[in-house]
């Protein structure tokens, strides 16, 4: 029963959280509250633990409370649940933008959605920047970082490596 | 089947080192997805990224269906998409599980520290490439001041951002597409 449940709610979540992830937190208080799945102090470290590990904020919020409200099904089944609309949703706007994709209404409309898009793109790398650059020696390897990403093309995951192990030896 | 695998496995990667969140996975889906596969143009993902914002569901998610529609149609939606959250879900079972006091270990925070910079140099880089294809004119420019300036100083919601910027899309249309 819970199953069907958590189901139902985390399929609701993602199909009214429209935007980022941190969308979902305002639905997670609510699913607290009626139900008492976790406690709001739970719910706190839910949000410092998926902020801090890999993979989409989002996702990783409907696993671990799903998880915390019933053991590794509930987690997979709020993941899915969570991910379902998503799923319907976009295989059907895929299908009327690649069939509309040449005509020069829409062609219009990437125009104008475009540099939108960059603003947005810049807008979440300065609230980045301030959470990671937060004094001179931060500056430095974010410069060096930049500038070796820049010149010497490898895959991101190299450089994501190569910053975990830098933050250990220097201990940021 | 092979594609499938190849869509599962490329997001699969792409999960499991986003680290903060959607708009830190984008220079990781431009290496893979745009410079390693060739499976889309950087164009296709900035479209994938705005549709992505305005649509139901968690952005990285829906620009995964997106990708994998455009491969393989459904089946490739739904390996694209598995693959993108489920590394999410072991890690995050493990944690809650095994790993509970994760966070207070010494070296993952050092770690994460580290990772943050790397993270900012990478979108960055992703910006340039980005605007050398996004913002093409004048209007283009006007666009990207309009909505920049949205964003950080009224604070509106970016899915209130690219609706707008549809909707002056839809202005200039009377104008171009006659």
């Amino acid at each position: 029963m819970i199953y069907v449940l958590l189901f139902w709610e985390f399929f609701k979540i993602g199909l009214l959280a429209i935007g980022g992830g941190l969308v979902t937190v305002p639905f997670l208080f609510e699913l607290s509250d009626k139900y008492g799945w976790f406690s709001h102090q739970k719910l706190a470290d839910m949000i410092a633990i998926s902020e801090s590990t890999p993979g989409p904020l989002g996702v990783n919020m409907a696993t671990y409370a799903g998880f915390n409200a019933a053991g590794i099904w509930g987690g997979i089944i709020a993941t899915i649940g969570l991910t379902l609309p998503s799923l319907v949703v976009i295989v059907w706007v895929s299908k009327m933008l690649f069939r509309f994709r040449d005509n020069c209404y829409v062609q219009t409309g990437f125009y104008a959605i475009r540099p939108a898009v960059v603003a947005l793109i810049l807008g979440a790398s300065v609230q980045l920047f301030n959470l990671a650059v937060v004094n001179v020696l931060t500056a430095i390897l974010g410069v060096a970082f930049f500038a070796a990403v820049h010149f010497v093309k490898l895959h991101p995951i190299v450089y994501i490596l190569l910053g975990a192990a830098v933050g250990i030896v220097l201990e940021l | 089947m092979k594609l499938l695998w190849q869509l599962f496995f490329s997001f699969f990667k792409v999960g499991m080192f986003t680290f903060g969140g959607g708009y830190a996975m984008i220079p990781l889906l431009q290496a893979e997805l745009v410079d390693r596969r060739k499976w889309i143009s950087e164009s296709d993902l900035m479209d994938y990224f705005s549709i992505g914002q305005c649509t139901p569901g968690i952005i990285a998610v829906n620009v995964a269906t997106f990708c994998g529609y455009k491969m393989k149609a459904k089946t490739g939606a739904v390996a694209a998409t598995f693959g993108i959250i489920a590394p999410s879900m072991i890690l995050i079972m493990l944690i809650a599980s095994v790993l509970r006091n994760f966070l207070d270990n010494p070296y993952v925070v050092h770690a994460f520290a580290g990772i943050r910079i790397v993270v900012v140099a990478l979108i960055a880089e992703t910006l340039v490439s980005f605007w050398k294809k996004g913002i093409r004119d004048k209007t283009g420019l006007g666009i990207f001041v309009v909505s920049f300036g949205l964003l950080l100083g009224l604070k509106v919601s970016p899915a209130v951002i690219v609706l707008l910027a549809v909707a002056f899309g839809v202005v200039l249309q009377k104008r171009r597409c006659k």
